[in-house]
C-alpha cells in the first residue's frame, strides 16, 4: 500500500506547489498584493465618478430651489440632497408645461415603433432566412445595402416627401383626402417601422435554428405563416429582447425627427418638450426637473435589464 | 401539429393536374406556399423600407440638383449644379460646417475609441464588482443626448459646476472660461460631453471583442515570459483587429452627423464655431425651406459617409 500511495502523495503535493506558484504568478501578473490590487481600483473609481457627477447634479438639483443650486455649487453640496429639498420644482414643470401630454406621446409612439417593429422585421427576417423565393438575394442585398445610410442624409428629403403623402381628414364628419403627414402621430412613427438592422438581426439569429424543425412542421401540414409564430418566435426570445432594446432607445431619444415634422404643441415627444425650457433666463431647478422626468424611466429600464442592455449592444458590434 | 392550415395560401389544396408521386405533390405545393407566404411576409417590411428610405435617398439625389422649396406654389425646377457651386463658393457657413464636422470628428474619434479600450480593459479584469463599473460607465449612453446636453449647458456657465470642480481640483489656480460662449473653447466644451455620453457604448463593443480572444493565449505569453505590455501588443491587439475597423467606422458615422449638441447647446455660435454639416442643412433645407439646397448639403455628408465606408469594406477584406 505504501509503495501505492507515495507517488499520489508526490502528485498531491506536487500539485499543491503548482497552484501556490499559480497563485504567486497571478498575483506577480495583477501587481503584488493586496495593496496593489486596491490601486488597480483607483483608475475605475476615478472614472465611476466622471460618469456619474452631472447625473448625481442634475437629480440632486432637481430638488432644489433655484438659489440653492447657485449657492451650493462651490461646495461638494452640489452632490448632496440637503437644504430646502422639496419636490416644487416638479409641480413646477407640471403646471407650466404639459408634461402629462408629452409622455403619452413618447410613449405611444415608442411603445408602436418597437412593437410594431418586431412583427413587421422578424416576419422579413423570417422570409429571408428561411423561404426560398425568387428575389430573396436581391431584396437581402438591398437591405444590408440600406444599413449604411445615416437618418440624418434622408432627413431633409423626408420631411419633404412626407409633406406630400396623401392623408385622411374629417371635415363635417366626412372623411376627405388631404395631402401632408406633417403633424401627426403616423409621421413619426411609420417611417421608423421598418429597420434594415433589425431585418439583419432577425435573419442572422433565424438562420440558426435548425431547418429541420420546419420540414417536420410542413410535413404534419403547418402554413408558413404557422411555422413562424409557433416554432420561430418562441424559439427567438433573444433576438426579439436585443432588438425590442436596440429600438427603443432611439424612438425615446427622437429629437431631429419630430423637431421638423411636429409644430402642434400637443402631439410632441419629450424631448422636442426640452424647447420650452430655452429662455434668456432659464428656471434651471425646473429644468433638471424636467430632465430628471424624462430621463428616469429609461434609467430604471436599464438597471432592471441591464444585462439584456449590454448583450444587445454587444451584438450590434457583430454587423460589419 | 393540430394547428389549423393554409392561413396564408387557402388555395394550396392538391391540385389534380399537378405531379402525381404524394412526395412530389408535397414538394411542389411547398414551394409555391413557400413563395406565396415570403411574399407576404416581407411585403410590409419591404413597403415601408421603400417608402421611407429608398425613395428619401432616390430624392436626396433628385432635389439636389432642384432649387426645390418645402412649400412652394411652384413645382422644384432643375437647377443643375447649382446648390454644389453655392455651397463651396458662396456660403462661407458650409466651408465653416464642413471643416467643424471634419474637426470634431477628428478629436473624438481617436479620444473616444481609446477612452473605450482603455475602459473595456479596466472592466474586463477578474476582480471583484467589476460589473457594477460597467453598469456605472453605460448610464450616460442610455440617457438621451437631449438631456445630456442641456444638463451640460447648465454645467458649463460661467459661474456653472465645471468652472467651480476646475477651481477646487486646482486650488483656484485655473479660473474657467465662458465654455460654450467663447469661439475658442465651443467646440471642444462640446466634444467633451459627446465623448462623456457616447464612450460606454464603445466600450461594450471592446469589450466583447477582448472576451473572443481565448485564454489560452494569454497563457503562452506568459510561459514565454511576456510582460502586460508586451502580451497587449502581441496577444490583445492583434485579437482585437475587425473590432478595431468597426468601433472606428461608427464612431466616425457617429460623429459626422453632429447634431442635437448643437441645436440645443449653441444654435451653431458663437460665430458659426461649432456650425456642423447636419445642422446646416437642416437649417438651410428646413428652417429656411430651401430643400433643394439643404438635400445637396446632406448629399455631400452621405457621399463622406459612404466613402468611410468603403474604406472599411476595404481595410476588412479577405486577405487570403
Amino acid at each position: 500500500m505504501s509503495t501505492d500511495n507515495a507517488p499520489a502523495d508526490t502528485l498531491t503535493r506536487k500539485a499543491t506547489a503548482d497552484r501556490t506558484a499559480a497563485r504567486n504568478r497571478a498575483r506577480a501578473a495583477s501587481g503584488r498584493g493586496p495593496g496593489w490590487r486596491a490601486l488597480g481600483y483607483v483608475p475605475m473609481v476615478v472614472l465611476a465618478l466622471f460618469f456619474l457627477f452631472p447625473l448625481v447634479f442634475m437629480l440632486v438639483s432637481s430638488l432644489k430651489p433655484d438659489a440653492q443650486i447657485l449657492s451650493d455649487i462651490d461646495s461638494p453640496q452640489a452632490f448632496l440632497p440637503v437644504g430646502d429639498i422639496s419636490l416644487a420644482n416638479y409641480a413646477g414643470v407640471f403646471d407650466r408645461v404639459p408634461v402629462a401630454r408629452f409622455l403619452i406621446n413618447s410613449v405611444l409612439v415608442t411603445v408602436l415603433i418597437v412593437g410594431l417593429g418586431l412583427v413587421v422585421n422578424s416576419m422579413a427576417g423570417f422570409a429571408l432566412s428561411r423561404l426560398e423565393w425568387s428575389g430573396r438575394k436581391l431584396v437581402l442585398t438591398v437591405v444590408i445595402a440600406t444599413l449604411i445610410v445615416p437618418f440624418e442624409t434622408i432627413a431633409i428629403p423626408l420631411v419633404y416627401w412626407v409633406s406630400k403623402l396623401p392623408t385622411i381628414v374629417f371635415e363635417n364628419g366626412l372623411p376627405m383626402y388631404d395631402f401632408g403627414w406633417l403633424n401627426s402621430y403616423h409621421v413619426q412613427i411609420f417611417p421608423f417601422i421598418a429597420n434594415a438592422f433589425s431585418i439583419f438581426l432577425f435573419t442572422q439569429y433565424f438562420s440558426t435554428i435548425p431547418p429541420s424543425l420546419d420540414e417536420a412542421a410542413r410535413i404534419d401540414g403547418a402554413s408558413w405563416f404557422t411555422i413562424y409564430r409557433r416554432i420561430i418566435v418562441p424559439l427567438s426570445g433573444p433576438a426579439f429582447a436585443t432588438v425590442a432594446i436596440l429600438t427603443f432607445l432611439p424612438a425615446w431619444n427622437q429629437y431631429l425627427w419630430p423637431l421638423m415634422v411636429v409644430q402642434q404643441e400637443e402631439l410632441r415627444p419629450v424631448m422636442v418638450g426640452v424647447q420650452y425650457f430655452f429662455q434668456i433666463n432659464p428656471a434651471w431647478g425646473e429644468v433638471m426637473a424636467y430632465t430628471s422626468i424624462i430621463t428616469l424611466p429609461v434609467l430604471v429600464m436599464f438597471l432592471a435589464f441591464q444585462r439584456a442592455f449590454v448583450s444587445s449592444i454587444a451584438s450590434s458590434g457583430v454587423k460589419g | 401539429m393540430t394547428v389549423p392550415t393554409q392561413q396564408i395560401a387557402p388555395h394550396a389544396l392538391p391540385d389534380p393536374e399537378r405531379p402525381t408521386t404524394s412526395r412530389e405533390r408535397r414538394r411542389a405545393r411547398s414551394a409555391r406556399q413557400g413563395h406565396r407566404a415570403a411574399y407576404g411576409m416581407v411585403a410590409p417590411a419591404s413597403f415601408l423600407l421603400l417608402m421611407f428610405l429608398i425613395i428619401p435617398v432616390l430624392l436626396a439625389f433628385g432635389l439636389s440638383f432642384t432649387n426645390a422649396r418645402l412649400i412652394s406654389p411652384n413645382p422644384p425646377r432643375f437647377v443643375g449644379i447649382d446648390n454644389f457651386v453655392r455651397a463651396f463658393t458662396s456660403d462661407p457657413t458650409f466651408v465653416r460646417s464642413l471643416v467643424n464636422t471634419f474637426i470634431f470628428a477628428a478629436v473624438v474619434v481617436p479620444l473616444q475609441s481609446a477612452l473605450a479600450l482603455v475602459m473595456a480593459i479596466l472592466v474586463n479584469r477578474k476582480v471583484r464588482s467589476v460589473t457594477l463599473f460597467r453598469i456605472i460607465y453605460f448610464v450616460p449612453v442610455v440617457t438621451s443626448i437631449v438631456v445630456v446636453s442641456v444638463l451640460w449647458e447648465f454645467m458649463y456657465q460661467r459661474d456653472g459646476l465645471i468652472n467651480a470642480i476646475l477651481q477646487a481640483v486646482s486650488g483656484g489656480t485655473v479660473q474657467g472660461a465662458d465654455w460654450l460662449n467663447d469661439t475658442r473653447t465651443a467646440l471642444g466644451a462640446i466634444i467633451a460631453l459627446s465623448i462623456w455620453q457616447a464612450v460606454g457604448f464603445h466600450m461594450i463593443i471592446w469589450l466583447s471583442g477582448l472576451q473572443t480572444i481565448p485564454e489560452e493565449l494569454y497563457e503562452a505569453a506568459r510561459m514565454d515570459g511576456a510582460n502586460a505590455w508586451q502580451q497587449f501588443r502581441d496577444v490583445t491587439w492583434p485579437g482585437l483587429r475587425s473590432t478595431m475597423v468597426f468601433i472606428l467606422v461608427t464612431i466616425t458615422i457617429q460623429a459626422l452627423g453632429l447634431f442635437a449638441q448643437i441645436d440645443v447647446m449653441t444654435q451653431g455660435g458663437p460665430l458659426n464655431s461649432t456650425t456642423t454639416l447636419v445642422y446646416h442643412a437642416v437649417q438651410q433645407g428646413y428652417r429656411r425651406q430651401e430643400t433643394g439646397y439643404g438635400s445637396a448639403i446632406s448629399l455631400i455628408f452621405f457621399v463622406i459617409v459612404l466613402v468611410i465606408a468603403l474604406i472599411q469594406r476595404w481595410l476588412t477584406r479577405e486577405k487570403d
